[in-house]
């Protein structure tokens, strides 16, 4: 099993430095702060929390469009920070990323086939036909039948499950072995969104693709993962199994996060769900202790408030951090 | 392709810019014309007027197709040569060697008003002794006035009208009035009907023989007149338009791509490099453009190319602070994170996620600056730095100006660069702001 690790992620921390007038240096904005986590080969993953928590950042640092200030991603055992700056291209050209807007992520002004081409012209795909194979397929793989209709299209002749599904056919075109995808349904009517969830699925288990799939809609989570990973002001507060981590949410904020999910009920009209207080931290000036103390009901008055939690296991596999497990 | 037929098909729905198309086809038809029925090397030969080319012209005449307005009959321009009248020559040998040569050259005169010259061309052939002509003036109504006697060279003029001698014999009048003046008219009238000029020549040797022109110049001439030089002025207002569209677009394309990349490569890379970029643009903002133009032209070149390399040089950053404004928003779009995420790099960026984005917004702008260089050729001109060689619309205006042509009423010569002036950026005009409702249809209703 050991062996089978596709990425590994090791005390990340993506820090943007704040300035003031320019060069003074008022601090740094952490964004991922000590992150660390395994991927397999194959193994779906989903990254929770609210929006300002680190999970974008963390996506775009996976992806190489931002360099880690310190700590180590090892990709199919190579550390992307011995990379040069051509290795980190073609690093990124082995990770698709689907992104959360599908019309924002294609440019209006090239067609279907082109916007499917840049990639294999970029990454060395000569050959005219062998471009029209791969294209053929995606759009195939995609469920985009017949493919010569959609060939001339531009972006905004196409719904946005359409688009979402160019992305993704974008995304897996060069054959990846780890896909990104950033909120990649929650632009899009609620009609379409587990459509598009089972086709990422199929693909996956398909093309034994890993998959990191970042959302804050919890309820969208159990038809896509097998693993979560809840992040809350740039940190992992907690990680585990989905059915395990549905049935059991150990972490105040994780019980508050799946206490807010809306289920189809109508007696949750009538009812007001219990939800913590306060704002999201500041990533500029965190809290000292545990990023969640000043909203959590749970908060013991100078531990809490004075020393990081260290990730306590729960069962097998589903740690958290907090120290309501110590 | 697609983009394209519809873009044709929203002009159709804007008769101005249906105008303002067919105006620029119209010019450029008329410029691909006169590069073919002119060539360059022999526009630049008529112009510089070489070899009495333009002997035959009036001075300052007006285009021929005022006569066609109601009412009005100027003179126009008559030439009679012996040349072209093999057997008019009446030749008796006298002695050894020497003959008469004798014949008369006629025209109808049937205006209402003088000409505005006379002169008679002599060319003659001989070995040492050049021959002598006496020349007779005979008048409808049977008068015979001498003229001064001629000894013409192997190429020579007699200017009739400047002939002081001649004055006197045609009591005090300029030769050219008091020639076809009705007898005790007063204010002089031309006698219309049949005038001759009788030449009585003797050549002196076996070989010799000579030809005689006479040219009676009217006050039209042509398509568009002449100017002081007798030079026909189509020639300019024909070769001006290739000049113009060639300078205006080649200056619009230069101005508008660098100022465009150059932003692009500020807002992409950031950092001192954007800075870089905004100070050299704000350095040119405040360069005064017009006078560096005079200076360059009086110091550097007045030829147009060096005037157009100046114009684009000056504004290779002028743009860029609107199109800054702009790809500092497209840099932030979702589908560029995209391209990186698949390793494109920094200038496919550039030129095929940035720039193509706001080429359509572009456009516009492109068309209506085109006139902005067609006037700013026409001013240099204007100012004196024009191009030496090249005719240009300007070139005629600045003529027209430095010899007073509206003092002296010669309007068609200001008037007709001016108006083709005034088309072509009336034509661009209209089709850029059509084409500006086309790309940018927020401003549809406004």
């Amino acid at each position: 099993m050991q062996n089978n690790v596709l990425l590994e992620v090791n005390n990340l921390k993506t820090y943007f430095e704040m300035k003031k007038w320019g060069f003074v240096s008022i601090g740094h904005v952490r964004a991922v702060d000590n992150v660390s986590f395994n991927l397999k080969q194959g193994e779906a993953l989903s990254v929770v929390g609210e929006s300002g928590c680190g999970k974008t950042t963390l996506a775009r640092t996976i992806l190489g469009l931002y360099r880690p200030t310190s700590g180590d991603i090892v990709y199919d055992g190579k550390s992307i920070n011995e990379f040069s700056k051509g290795e980190i291209k073609a690093y990124r050209a082995q990770l698709g990323y689907v992104q959360q807007d599908p019309y924002g992520a294609l440019p209006p002004f090239m067609d279907v086939r082109r916007i499917l081409a840049e990639p294999l012209i970029i990454n060395g795909v000569k050959s005219r036909q062998e471009q029209e194979k791969l294209i053929e397929r995606a759009l195939t793989d995609l469920k985009m039948t017949p493919v010569e209709d959609f060939l001339p299209k531009f972006p905004h002749m196409l719904s946005g499950g359409q688009q979402q599904r160019i992305v993704i056919a974008r995304a897996k075109i060069l054959g990846p072995k780890l896909i990104v995808s950033d909120e990649p349904v929650s632009m899009l009517d609620a009609s379409v969104r587990i459509e598009i969830l089972q086709l990422m699925r199929q693909l996956q288990e398909e093309y034994d693709l890993a998959v990191i799939y970042i959302t804050h809609d919890l309820s969208t989570v159990r038809y896509f993962s097998e693993r979560i990973l809840v992040m809350y002001g740039g940190k992992i507060v907690e990680q585990g199994p989905v059915q395990e981590f549905l049935d059991n949410p150990s972490h105040p904020y994780t019980q508050a996060l799946l206490e807010a999910t809306s289920d189809p009920d109508p007696k949750n009209a009538e009812t007001f769900k219990k939800v913590p207080g306060g704002e999201p931290p500041s990533l500029l000036n965190p809290p000292p202790g545990c990023r969640f103390h000043p909203r959590c009901s749970y908060m013991i008055e100078g531990l809490c408030n004075r020393e990081e939690p260290p990730d306590f296991i729960i069962k097998e596999n589903h740690s958290a951090a907090c120290w309501l497990y110590r | 392709m697609k983009r394209i037929a519809n873009t044709i098909r929203d002009i159709k729905e804007y008769p101005s810019a249906l105008i303002g198309l067919s105006i620029i086809m119209i010019l450029i038809a008329v410029s691909i014309f006169a590069v073919i029925y002119m060539p360059y090397h022999r526009a630049i030969a008529l112009w510089k007027g070489a070899d009495n080319i333009w002997m035959d012209n009036p001075r300052n005449a007006s285009p021929a197709w005022v006569n066609l307005l109601p009412g009005i009959n100027i003179p126009e321009t008559i030439v009679v040569d012996s040349a072209g009248q093999p057997g008019i020559k009446t030749i008796t040998p006298i002695a050894a060697e020497t003959k008469t040569v004798d014949f008369r050259l006629g025209f109808d005169y049937t205006y209402g008003e003088f000409p505005k010259e006379i002169n008679i061309f002599f060319t003659a052939q001989y070995e040492e002794i050049p021959p002598h002509l006496d020349l007779i003036w005979h008048t409808p109504d049977g008068r015979s006035i001498s003229l001064d006697s001629q000894t013409p060279k192997h190429s020579s003029t007699y200017r009739v009208s400047q002939s002081s001698r001649l004055q006197r014999r045609t009591g005090g009048l300029t030769p050219h009035i008091g020639l076809l003046a009705k007898p005790g008219s007063k204010p002089e009238v031309p006698l219309q009907g049949k005038y001759e000029l009788e030449i009585q020549g003797l050549t002196f040797e076996e070989a010799a023989d000579f030809e005689v022109k006479l040219v009676v110049y009217g006050h039209v001439h042509g398509l568009a007149g002449t100017d002081h030089l007798r030079r026909d002025l189509l020639v300019a207002l024909l070769w001006g338009t290739p000049i113009a569209l060639a300078f205006s677009l080649v200056a619009a394309v230069g101005t508008t791509i660098f100022g465009l990349i150059f932003a692009a490569i500020g807002v992409w890379y950031g950092g001192w490099l954007d800075g870089l970029v905004q100070r050299l643009t704000e350095l040119t903002m405040i360069l005064p453009a017009l006078p560096i133009y005079i200076m360059v032209g009086l110091f550097v070149s007045r030829s147009i190319w060096v005037i157009l390399l100046t114009v684009i040089l000056l504004s290779l950053f002028s743009g860029s602070k609107i199109y800054r404004a702009m790809f500092l928003q497209i840099k932030e779009a979702h589908y560029i994170e995209a391209a990186r995420a698949y390793g494109a790099g920094d200038f496919r960026i550039i030129l095929r996620y940035l720039i193509p984005r706001i080429i359509p917004t572009l456009i516009p702008g492109f068309v209506t600056a085109i006139p902005i260089f067609v006037f700013l050729e026409a001013s240099l001109a204007l100012l004196g730095v024009g191009d030496p060689v090249l005719p240009t619309w300007g070139k005629v205006l600045s003529e027209a100006q430095a010899n007073g042509a509206l003092h002296m009423g010669h309007y068609y010569w200001v008037l007709q660069p001016a108006v083709l002036l005034l088309i072509t950026g009336l034509a661009f005009a209209a089709f850029g702001f059509a084409l500006d409702r086309i790309f940018n249809p927020r401003l549809r209703g406004l």
